[in-house]
């Protein structure tokens, strides 16, 4: 078809246009008349630094490389860096993919789009609240749900239904299929703010990379590098990193203990111990005792051993492991995962001598004549009794010797003693160990018939209570009913029976200043029923080996041994770690452990040197 | 007797044709050599894009053409759908026809003002770059950028399109329409235009076929090739449009096809406006994770769309990564950018040398690459 037909000559043609010599010019001048930008206009950035943290996945994903952390001179709170994006005007192309993926929501882009000057430097800023010209301008591009590019969705833990699960004692946590860890995996923007939150500093990104490339190998190394109890802090860790993910803080953050579980689950013991063979070095000459088979004692045989030396652990009980054999319950940690672990410690030569406490078998004075240095890890064992009226009474019982019995007695139940399962339950206390005292009775009632009657009580609040968010829930689910904000007052005994627990309303838990301080109103009373009692409020360490001549010589406060940042005492030889030095924490007693082995090798490497 | 002489076109700016340099031989004013030298503007895109994360070359890739840069983000986001085998929704498809078709309509305006710089008729770009505007001010609100969009996404659109858009696109629309006789007064019925352009930058069907030469340079010369018909993406099997097309094969006949076609485009868009889903979501995440880790099945795949300047495609190959292995852009203008400069300049005047690049489109990124 011609075209040449299509549109005939015109005689007008050349002169159309001059009818338009006379109309406005649309010339816009910049910048004197300024011309508002649209809503949406991806001017130069803002940044809240109050919500910012650091986390610099702005910068990770920039396909420009505009944005470099710059370090800022600002007080952080944990889990924050003290760094904050600054972009580069020359470099950057305004795609926003910084702001789509954020992870806190403070970047975002302003309708700014002139910036006028002879400098070069001024190109390159930091952004902050006032963006660059210092004075309010209206935001433009923002994120919205279309154009989020993080997931904030974890992908879901199969669990045993609740009604399922409180008939027995099995593992109800299920693990990841490959498929799913890779997904859950893929969350993570590698922000490292775990890194610096966890007490064992583990190098989280790195062994969460590994299970996103389906090389689970590479992260049992990455793991082992600073924990040696991964198949159990893969399942029972108090998870500190997970309150730190950055993708928390507009979503669900990534579940990095599962992933932890993940990695171990995959890896058989001949492999890990394999791996960790190929890692001993011939360096360290000499004997160290451990006195305690916990976290943090295991934690210190393993890298001990690393280093060459020859390493003996000291055990009362008749099984290694501590509080993670004896109190935390099977359903949350069965034997099969810890001795996963333990058999990896073993096989690098550790001996485990179990059945021998120190202070009665052997003398810790003995144990420093025979070995180099002495690593006391000897956890928090003891029970703390609210002391109310009544509280001798012998159904009020002890939360750790009670979760001991309940474990002895699943592991091997015709040697054992039969723990006893009250029809009603009260438990005193709302921590991790009330809520394993409350759960594993809920389900030996179930497994006996009963009806679950099991209540917990405790000074905090349902906001403050100190137990993981999921204890809570998943007890819950169980059957177990809440009584907080209450403070125990008697032990109501009738015919030598236990009837209740008579509490009043506990108004405030913590001061101002955020210490323990409780204050009551005595008017505001209230029984609770139940025929047993247990008191789960706290443990205390033991220390009736230490004789007195070494005691005096060292140094403690509100019951823990002050140590250096090496773990050592003022005592040269004697090391320390764990609940005994920071408290009842599984991964703290690992970091312990760890810095322990450290600060040993040091000090005998000196000493010979 | 004449003296050849060297001359260099580019690579500054020479009127609208990009910073591409050509080398010039002529003898008189008669061209007797071209040769394209290309690599002065946005070099080495190829290999740039197997360094980024698959959702970081969303912000490179729209520069390989910048007048039209969306049709860079559709197939990109065509082949990764393809290779993860992900449907997108209803209403993305039909967003993305709005955006693509506005974004024709102002490369096809851009390069009708072009030639104005080669015709000596001014007035021209002095018309045409303020309409474009008007339609980049519609960019502007829908998307927050006026040239590179960096909204059409591997799994839809970034966002929807902001309330009450629909009424400002068919408002520019009706003012383009309303133009029409003062631009075909100007430029199609001009006798300087029809004098300077009839005959001149002439090409053959037999020609543009061997160059692979396509789009208005190929209609121009009588074939209704056009990928919006033999292969339809988006919802383009929906909408009712024709394709025109000429026999003359010369530079008045592809400039007119531009114009013509700007009318189809302004229909295309009313129709998306009148069938599209009135609400719904605008785009799907087709596999979890952060942008950070999107990793695009193994696998490799050709999607083309019609540009303004013709097919317009990515071969694209992945290992299963989080970057691209390879990608290969088959830009429209390459053919008669680089062959069609070298074979078909000889033996124009010195002064029709910029008719060719404008009615041909040349668009130095897309050789650059
Ligand atoms: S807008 Fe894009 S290029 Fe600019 S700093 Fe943000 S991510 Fe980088
Ligand atoms: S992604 Fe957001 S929170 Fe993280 S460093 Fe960048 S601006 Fe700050």
């Amino acid at each position: 078809m011609s075209v040449y037909e299509t549109f005939k000559k015109s005689f007008w043609g050349p002169t159309i246009a001059w009818k338009r010599l006379f109309t406005k010019p649309v010339t816009i001048q910049v910048p004197r008349v300024y011309r508002e930008a649209s809503e949406r206009y991806r001017g130069f950035h803002v940044n809240d630094w109050e919500l910012c943290s650091g986390c610099s996945t702005c910068s990770k994903v920039c396909p420009t490389d505009a944005i470099k952390m710059v370090p800022v001179d600002i007080e952080v709170e944990s889990g924050k860096k003290a760094q904050r994006p600054a972009i580069d005007y020359g470099r950057c192309s305004f795609c926003a993919m910084c702001v789509d993926i954020c992870t806190t929501g403070s970047l975002n882009m302003t309708r700014e789009y002139i910036h006028i000057s002879d400098d070069a430097n001024t190109f390159f800023f930091l952004p902050d609240e006032t963006g660059i010209h210092h004075q309010e301008v209206p935001l433009g591009y923002q994120r919205d749900e279309a154009s989020e590019l993080l997931d904030l969705e974890r992908v879901e833990m199969e669990e045993l239904p609740a009604d399922e699960r409180v008939d027995s004692f099995i593992e109800y946590v299920k693990g990841y299929s490959r498929e799913q860890a890779i997904a859950e995996a893929s969350r993570c923007v590698d922000c490292e703010l775990c890194v610096d939150v966890c007490p064992a500093n583990m190098d989280i990104p790195r062994y969460i990379e590994s299970v996103f490339k389906n090389d689970t190998s590479e992260g049992v190394e990455w793991i082992y590098k600073t924990n040696p109890l991964p198949g159990v802090c893969g399942r029972v860790c108090t998870h500190k990193c997970e309150t730190a993910c950055s993708i928390g803080n507009r979503g669900e953050p990534v579940a990095i203990r599962w992933l932890k579980r993940y990695i171990m689950d995959q890896e058989s013991v001949e492999d890990i111990i394999k791996h960790s063979k190929e890692n001993i070095s011939k360096k360290g000459k000499g004997k160290i005792a451990i006195i305690g088979a916990g976290p943090s004692g295991l934690s210190a045989s393993y890298y001990l051993s690393l280093m060459g030396y020859k390493v003996t652990i000291f055990e009362a009980k008749e099984l290694p492991g501590g509080v993670m054999r004896y109190g935390i319950p099977r359903y949350r940690l069965p034997d099969e995962a810890l001795d996963k672990d333990i058999d990896v410690i073993k096989a690098l030569g550790v001996e485990i001598k179990c059945n021998t406490t120190v202070g009665k078998d052997i003398t810790l004075t003995e144990l420093k004549n025979k070995y180099d240095a002495v690593f006391l890890g000897t956890g928090f064992m003891l029970g703390r009794s609210t002391k109310v009226p009544g509280t001798d009474h012998e159904d009020v019982l002890m939360a750790l010797p009670l979760l001991e019995k309940i474990r002895d007695y699943l592991r091997d139940p015709e040697n054992s003693e039969k723990p006893p399962v009250p029809d009603s339950l009260i438990v005193i206390g709302g921590g991790n160990v009330a809520m394993d005292v409350a759960r594993s009775i809920a389900r030996l009632q179930r497994m006996e018939g009963k009806k679950v009657n099991v209540k917990v009580t405790s000074l905090e609040s349902m906001e403050e209570l100190p137990a993981d968010l999921e204890e809570i829930v998943e007890g819950r689910e169980e059957g177990i009913q809440f009584f907080p904000s209450r403070g125990p007052k008697e032990v109501i005994i009738e015919n030598e029976k236990i009837k209740g627990l008579k509490t009043i309303a506990c108004t405030r838990v913590f001061d101002d200043d955020g210490r323990f301080s409780p204050e009551f109103d005595e008017s505001d009373v209230m029984t609770i029923d139940g025929e047993m009692i247990v008191e789960a409020i706290g443990q205390a360490p033991d220390y009736s080996y230490l004789p007195n001549e070494l005691r005096e010589k060292l140094e403690f406060v509100r019951g823990r041994l002050m140590v250096n940042e090496k773990g050592q005492t003022s005592i040269p030889w004697l090391f320390a770690g764990g609940d005994i030095v920071n408290g009842p924490d599984i991964i703290h007693g690992v970091a312990d452990g760890h810095k322990a082995a450290v600060g040993i090798d040091e000090f005998l490497t000196r000493e010979e040197g | 007797m004449s003296k050849e002489v060297k001359l260099f076109l580019g690579p500054n700016h020479p009127g609208m044709h990009g910073n591409s340099s050509v080398h010039l031989y002529v003898e008189g004013d008669t061209v007797v050599k071209a040769r394209l030298v290309p690599g002065f503007l946005h070099r080495g895109f190829e290999k740039l894009m197997e360094k980024r994360l698959w959702f970081q070359n969303l912000a490179l890739i729209p520069r390989i053409c910048v007048p039209e840069p969306d049709i860079n983000e559709m197939v990109f986001a065509m082949a990764i759908e393809s290779l993860t085998k992900t449907e997108i929704p209803e209403r993305a498809h039909w967003i993305r026809m709005i955006i693509l078709e506005l974004a024709r309509i102002a490369s096809h305006l851009m390069a009708m003002g072009g030639i104005g710089g080669a015709t000596g008729l001014y007035t021209m770009p002095y018309w045409t770059m303020p309409d474009r505007d008007r339609i980049l001010d519609i960019f502007e609100k829908i998307t927050g950028a006026r040239i590179y969009h960096m909204y059409i996404i591997p799994g839809g659109v970034r966002k929807d399109l902001p309330g009450g858009i629909e009424k400002e696109i068919l408002a520019v629309l009706d003012y383009l329409e309303s133009r029409k006789p003062e631009y075909e007064n100007l430029l199609l019925k001009h006798r300087v235009i029809r004098t300077r352009t009839k005959g001149i930058a002439k090409l053959t069907k037999e020609e543009a076929l061997e160059m692979g030469v396509t789009g208005v340079g190929l209609r121009a010369t009588g074939l209704p090739y056009d990928i919006r018909k033999i292969d339809p993406y988006a919802r383009y099997d929906k909408v009712e449009f024709s394709v025109p097309t000429a026999t003359e094969g010369d530079a008045y006949a592809r400039f007119t096809l531009k114009y013509l076609e700007v009318q189809q485009s302004i229909n295309i868009i009313r129709q998306c406006i009148d069938m599209m889903p009135k609400e719904g979501p605008v785009n799907i995440k087709f596999t979890r994770g952060s942008a950070l880790r999107l990793r695009v099945p193994a696998g490799s795949i050709y999607c083309h769309v019609e540009s303004s300047r013709g097919e317009y495609g990515y071969f694209v190959v992945s290992d299963g990564g989080e970057m691209p292995y390879r990608i290969h852009v088959r830009g429209a203008s390459y053919p008669q950018g680089l062959y069609g400069v070298e074979s078909k300049l000889p033996g124009t005047r010195l002064e029709d040398v910029a008719l060719w690049l404008g009615t041909m489109d040349f668009c130095s990124p897309e050789i650059d690459r």
